[in-house]
């Protein structure tokens, strides 16, 4: 069974429509990468998932159990298991690190302060930043503030990471670190649905390729015939365009 | 004019400055807490609190946009239909509540406002309570964006408290007319009433000033 199952998503603002019938599936632990060209439906996909964005029709579902996105109960349920890092990091400014990470465990979960604050020191230690615990987030560049979103979201302990295009917003030499970062998260059997223009990262590490284009999924695929051998005239146009250079 | 330096002048000037300082101080403090209320109401989602969205609405562009003097005969002839008991300087104290409500309510609304969305979105998909969220990850951040703007406007409003003579609440600016009627000279008695005022607006206003810059030099803690 599917860890993630996605049927028919529609979604929209306003009049327009954002996603027109979206379906793919993540099997438990696998990495799916969604690419496709700005304004696609990528990260409303993953809006969608966690409940910030409604969706108008579809279905997602854990473990086989369609999530019941009307019902706050079911909302503060599915996201205690499922985590998002956006590409902003919005770290709470007002928080040193550590704060940032030790909050919602232990105001949503009811995890010991103490406990919460130990496992936040673990965490850090993993991202590379345990010697940052008493800076706040605009004491750190862009890459840290990232690790420590990252961590951020793995101090709840999810089984399912939504990373919503996490290296766009930082300066190139910061993009190698947190995807270090990513990488390592991958070998430990979590869940992961990422959303990247980084194509040589997605090809490494995602175990299936989605591409998107207008709302819809175009193809779906392992990254090597996704890459090497697109059987859509769409998927070929954009890989072309985004590995010219 | 040998009248005016007695203690009994002392005693009534004093009296008036109490209740200019009353009026102020305690209308504006709950005008400050009734207006972060309808801030945070403005800002609900819940289609259940649509119409008490809508009446924060109306009480904040109302009384924004009638004179203070109108709100304050209005609150008189309201008040006294409803609670013939209340003292003049309640009823003045009221009006000041009401209309401070509406201006910190706009200023709260922009501090909270100041705080990046996503942060809240943030607090969100963590699981954060809508209280947790509120006291823990935006106040302390809106914080430093309220103070200045509502500590100036209460500077401000220690003036416009004047208009409350016209209810017959005897504070700063009705005591000169008083002390005037009686036979002290307008020079003394609108001078000492013009030294009282700028006694308490100057420090407020240096104490807002302070305010603004410790808050804007450090943002943490």
């Amino acid at each position: 069974m599917a860890h993630i199952d996605i049927v028919d998503l529609v979604a929209g603002y306003g009049g327009s429509t954002i996603l027109n019938g979206v379906s793919f599936s993540a099997g438990r632990g696998e990495v799916v990468a969604l690419i496709g060209p700005s304004g696609s439906g990528k990260s409303t996909v993953l809006r969608v998932a966690i409940g910030l964005t409604p969706a108008s029709g579809g279905t997602i579902s854990i473990d086989g159990t369609p999530v019941d996105y009307a019902r706050p109960a079911a909302v503060a349920a599915l996201r205690r298991r499922m985590g998002i890092v956006f590409q902003q990091y919005n770290l709470f400014q007002n928080m040193t690190v550590i704060d940032n990470l030790v909050l919602a465990p232990v105001r949503t979960l009811g995890v010991p302060p103490a406990q919460a604050a130990a496992r936040a020191h673990d965490l850090l230690a993993r991202v590379g930043l345990a010697d940052k615990a008493g800076s706040y987030p605009d004491q750190l560049s862009g890459g840290q503030q990232q690790r420590v979103a990252i961590a951020r979201a793995l101090a709840m302990q999810p089984d399912i990471l939504l990373l919503d295009e996490v290296t766009a917003a930082l300066d190139p030499e910061r993009v190698g670190e947190v995807l270090e970062t990513i990488r390592a998260l991958a070998d430990t059997g979590i869940t992961m649905l990422i959303v990247s223009h980084e194509m040589g990262f997605v090809r490494e590490i995602a175990s299936q390729v989605v591409m998107m284009d207008a709302g819809r999924v175009v193809e779906t695929g392992p990254p090597a015939a996704m890459f090497d051998a697109p059987t859509q005239p769409r998927t070929a146009a954009f890989m072309k365009a985004i590995l010219r250079h | 004019m040998s009248a005016f330096f007695s203690t009994d002048t002392a005693a009534f000037l004093a009296g008036a400055l109490g209740r200019t300082l009353w009026m102020t101080i305690i209308g504006c403090t709950l005008g400050l807490l009734l207006g972060a209320g309808l801030a945070l109401l403005r800002r609900t989602q819940l289609r259940a609190l649509a119409p008490l969205r809508l009446l924060a609405l109306l009480h904040v562009e109302g009384f924004r946009r009638v004179p203070f003097l109108v709100i304050l005969m209005f609150v008189l002839f309201f008040v006294q239909a409803v609670a013939p008991d209340l003292s003049l300087l309640g009823i003045a104290t009221l009006a000041v509540t009401l209309t401070a409500s509406a201006y910190l309510a706009e200023i709260v609304g922009a501090g909270l406002d100041a705080v990046p969305r996503p942060q809240v979105e943030s607090a969100q998909v963590l699981g954060l309570s809508w209280w947790d969220r509120l006291v823990r990850v935006v106040l302390p951040q809106a914080w430093g964006v309220i103070l200045p703007p509502a500590a100036a406007f209460m500077v401000m409003f220690v003036k416009d408290t004047a208009l409350a003579s016209q209810l017959g609440v005897v504070e700063l600016a009705f005591s000169a007319k008083i002390l005037v009627n009686k036979g002290v000279s307008p020079l003394l008695g609108y001078g000492a009433v013009l030294l009282l005022y700028a006694g308490i607006s100057w420090p407020l206003g240096r104490a807002a000033r302070l305010l603004e810059k410790r808050l804007g030099a450090h943002r943490h803690r």
